[in-house]
Order: structure tokens, then C-alpha cells, then sequence
């Protein structure tokens, strides 16, 4: 980890008269993996929507800094996957390099291929979304994210809907092609404290901004007293807490 | 009342605005993508070839009810022979491209909005948005140059049938003169008459696709409920509105046409 990659000043965001991100500042450390939690219906999501460009924020700033220019240089993992479901796995990978970059058609089978016998997908490439298994379509995604070589990629709840310990392979998963493929993560999740075992920084919003920024483990040491019943609900409904 | 009514009028007259930029940046967003021609194919074949079969079958049954109705109506002032002129500018002036719009807006239009109504609530769109993919030249751009094609030439192809439907009922049943029939078409129907019809296809093909195109993309924010029951609300105001702007277009472009 070195350095700001991502910087977020001021980012404001409301719907009608609903503030959603109140002047949230953020950094993102390069090759880093930070985890967004909050509880649900907060703006997590809002978040990375704003950071990947899908909505405008109303006011602030999201810069990059040592950045490549790569297009695109964020990647976006739904937490439905968002596989079209017309193309079969082969060329749901493809598509952004279909559509964006100037291949010859032997070029991009090449990468897609190499790219799908990393994932482990070779099994499905023919396949339709709606033929494969959840974590077959997670790695289908994933695999769509990286074959535009992004900087950044942003995972929205990833683990939803998934049982324990398919939820803990998408963990290894992430973990494991982040120190393949060198890139940054930023997560939004709710699978607290699991998720404190993959992520090098916690960022906790509320009401619209960062109240905690930092390494879980210290956040697990000493959590600030609203934060103690979320990361243990037990404690919210033994303790009221202020 | 008078409130409701303005609010009423001031949000139809922004969703005008924003149909008019949504189609006007689908249609410029053509060129602006790769593998075009494929694209283009595919659409074409959704469009044109999969709405052939429909558009004879309506197109042969039309015909064949106008030369019966006009048939009865001319032997009332003993002027059977003009059945052909009858029916042939009937159906290729205004009958033709109406209803052949309005078969592919109900096997067509409705499926392209249903679909891209399902995508936007999977967040296919958003996801191509992320990967820098313009949804506008991906989703809809090939489908409103497909409609350019298409309809023009299933309109062709609805008065073909149209015109040999009348001649079945006038002359094959009815005992008109198939010599006077077809000789008062080639008096009567000028290329003009033709060209006419023509443009009334490819804006019916603009208008409706535009619109289906356009409730599918927001379904999100015009459906009053979220998920399938939203996307099943936005396909049906899709298709309704596409049949209001035909007719509506219709009106405009007979009397603009008429009077040149």
C-alpha cells in the first residue's frame, strides 16, 4: 500500500429532500483494499454508484491521482452480478473489449480464454447466465471487471444472497486475484466481522459520512460506542447505546 | 383543478423534451460503437423478419374487408370498376403504414421495451455505463436505424397483399373486372401517392420506437411500482402511447401531405 489513489472531497448527494452523502471525504489507499459498512439503506451503495459514475454527485469532488488513464479505469461488480443474460459466459467477458478496444477477433478470444482458465470457468463458457451456479456467475462477473484491466474495482455487497461458505470462497476469491492482478478494492459490505479478515481498511458511514477510517483490527479493539452495536448487534439490544 | 391540469401539462411537456433528446441522442449515437452491421442485422431480423408473417396475414384480411365494404358502398353509385383505385389508395396512403405500425409496435415495440425495461431493473445499463459502453448506441440506436429499414418496406409489403386481397374479394368473388381493377390503380396510384405512405412509415417507425425504446430505458422512474409488475406498467403505456402517437401523427401528416 502506498500513497492517495482516491481522493473524495465534499461528495454530497440527496434524493428530494433525503440527504445521502453529507460532504463525505474519503481516501483510498493504491492497490488497497477498503470495505464500506453501514447499516443498510445508509448510502453505501449511493457511494460507489458515485465513484463509478452511475449517479452525479450533487456537489464534490472525485479525483484520481497516479493514474494510468486506462479505459475504464474503475470496474464495477453489482451485487446481482448484472450478466446479460442474451450472451453466454464467453462473451459477457468479452463485451467491454468488444466494444471499447480495437481487437482482432483471435486477440480477444486469446485474453478471454486465458482469463476464463484463471477463473476456472472453462466448463461454462458456452453456458447462459441463468445455466451456472451463483459463484460461477460471481467469477463470470469478476471475470467481465478484469478484462479491462481496471485500477479500481468496486464489489456492491458481493456476498448476497450467498450461503457461509460460499460467501467466504468470494472472499478468498477477491483476495486471492487482488494479489494476482494488483488491483484496488473498494467493498461495500455487510457480512461484519467476516469481512474484516480480506480488507486493509474499514470505512464506516453514517449519516452521510465517514465517522471511522481505518485498519479493522482497530476498529474491532476499541469501536466507537454507536458503532459496538452494529458490529455486535447483541450489544445494541443488551446496551442501549447513545 | 386548474392546478392539477398545469402540473399535468408542465410534466408532459418536459417528458416531450426528454423523449425528444433521448431519440435524438440515440440516433446520433449510431456511429459511435463498434461491430455496427452486426448489430444492425440483428435488429433488422427483431424487427423486420420476425413482424413479415403478421404484417401479410393483417395485410391480406384488410384488404379482403375493404374490397368487400367498397364493393357494396360503389355498386350503390354503380362504380364497381373504381374498386381498385379505392382500395389501392386506401391502403397504400393511410391504411398501410397505420396498421403495419401498429403490428410491429405490438409484436416489436413491446418486446423492445419489455426488454430493455428488464435490463434496466438487472442493472445491465448501469453496468455498461460502468464499462464505459454508451447504453443509448448499445440498446437502441441499431433498433431505431433497423426501424428506418423496416418499416417502409413491411408497409411495402402490407399493400402488395393488401392490394391482391381486395382483388381476390372485388374480382374473384365478386366478379369485379380484373382488367378495370388493375388498370384504375396504375391511373389513379402516382408515385407521389406512394412516396406519401413512405414517409408516414418512417416516422411511424421513428415515433414508436423512440417510445418504446424510451419507457423501457425509464422504467425505473416512470413505473409506480418497482421490479416485473413496473417493467409489465411501462410495456403497456409503451405500447399505448406508440398507437396514440400513430394516429395523432397520422392526422398531422394527411393534412400536411394533402394540401402539397
Amino acid at each position: 500500500m502506498s500513497g492517495t489513489f482516491l481522493q473524495l472531497r465534499g461528495l454530497s448527494k440527496r434524493f428530494g429532500p433525503q440527504v445521502i452523502l453529507d460532504a463525505l471525504d474519503l481516501d483510498i489507499p493504491l492497490n488497497s483494499h477498503t470495505t464500506v459498512i453501514g447499516r443498510s439503506g445508509i448510502g453505501k451503495s449511493v457511494l460507489l454508484k458515485c465513484i463509478s459514475g452511475i449517479l452525479k454527485p450533487d456537489a464534490g469532488t472525485i479525483s484520481l491521482c497516479n493514474s494510468t488513464e486506462s479505459i475504464p479505469q474503475f470496474a464495477y461488480m453489482f451485487q446481482q452480478n448484472a450478466l446479460f443474460d442474451s450472451l453466454n459466459v464467453f462473451e459477457n467477458i468479452a463485451l467491454p473489449l468488444r466494444e471499447k478496444e480495437k481487437v482482432t477477433a483471435q486477440n480477444l478470444s486469446k485474453q478471454v480464454n486465458r482469463l476464463i482458465d484463471e477463473l476456472g470457468l472453462q466448463n461454462a463458457a458456452t453456458k447462459y447466465p441463468s445455466e451456472i451456479s451463483g459463484g460461477m456467475k460471481k467469477r463470470a462477473a469478476l471475470g467481465r471487471a478484469l478484462i479491462s484491466k481496471p485500477e479500481i474495482i468496486l464489489f456492491d455487497e458481493p456476498t448476497t444472497g450467498l450461503d457461509p461458505e460460499r460467501k467466504f470462497s468470494v472472499f478468498d476469491m477477491i483476495r486471492s486475484y487482488r494479489k494476482q492482478f494488483g488491483f484496488t478494492v473498494i467493498m461495500v459490505s455487510h457480512d461484519v466481522p467476516e469481512v474484516f479478515g480480506i480488507t486493509d481498511q474499514v470505512a464506516w458511514l453514517d449519516e452521510g459520512q465517514i465517522r471511522y477510517w481505518g485498519p479493522p483490527n482497530e476498529l474491532l479493539e476499541s469501536p466507537p460506542i454507536k458503532l459496538a452495536g452494529f458490529l455486535n448487534p447483541k450489544l445494541s439490544t443488551d446496551k442501549p447505546t447513545s | 383543478m386548474f392546478v392539477r391540469l398545469g402540473r399535468k401539462g408542465i410534466s408532459f411537456v418536459i417528458e416531450l423534451g426528454e423523449l425528444t433528446i433521448f431519440g435524438a441522442a440515440s440516433l446520433g449515437s449510431l456511429f459511435h460503437q463498434r461491430h455496427i452491421f452486426e448489430k444492425l442485422t440483428r435488429s433488422i431480423y427483431e424487427i423486420g423478419v420476425r413482424c413479415i408473417p403478421i404484417t401479410l396475414i393483417v395485410g391480406l384480411f384488410t384488404g379482403l374487408v375493404l374490397g368487400l365494404q367498397l364493393y357494396y358502398v360503389l355498386t350503390n353509385f354503380s362504380s364497381e370498376s373504381l374498386l381498385g383505385q379505392a382500395v389501392a389508395l386506401s391502403i397504400i396512403m393511410e391504411i398501410g403504414p397505420v396498421f403495419t405500425a401498429i403490428m410491429i409496435v405490438g409484436q416489436a415495440g413491446s418486446a423492445l421495451s419489455a426488454e430493455i425495461g428488464i435490463q434496466r431493473n438487472a442493472e445491465q445499463i448501469d453496468a455498461l455505463q460502468t464499462m464505459n459502453i454508451n447504453p443509448l448506441a448499445f440498446l437502441v440506436s441499431p433498433r431505431l436505424y433497423a426501424a428506418l429499414i423496416c418499416f417502409p418496406i413491411l408497409t411495402a409489403f402490407f399493400d402488395i397483399v393488401g392490394i391482391y386481397g381486395g382483388h381476390l374479394t372485388g374480382v374473384s368473388m365478386l366478379g369485379v373486372d380484373q382488367g378495370a381493377y388493375w388498370s384504375r390503380i396504375y391511373e389513379a396510384v402516382s408515385v407521389k401517392n406512394v412516396m406519401d405512405g413512405f414517409c408516414k412509415a418512417l416516422t411511424f417507425g421513428i415515433l414508436t420506437t423512440v417510445i418504446c425504446a424510451f419507457q423501457g430505458y425509464y422504467t425505473h422512474a416512470k413505473a409506480s411500482i418497482p421490479g416485473a409488475r413496473g417493467v409489465s406498467q411501462t410495456t403497456t403505456r409503451a405500447v399505448v402511447l406508440s398507437s396514440i402517437a400513430i394516429l395523432s401523427s397520422d392526422y398531422l401528416l394527411t393534412s400536411l401531405l394533402l394540401e402539397k
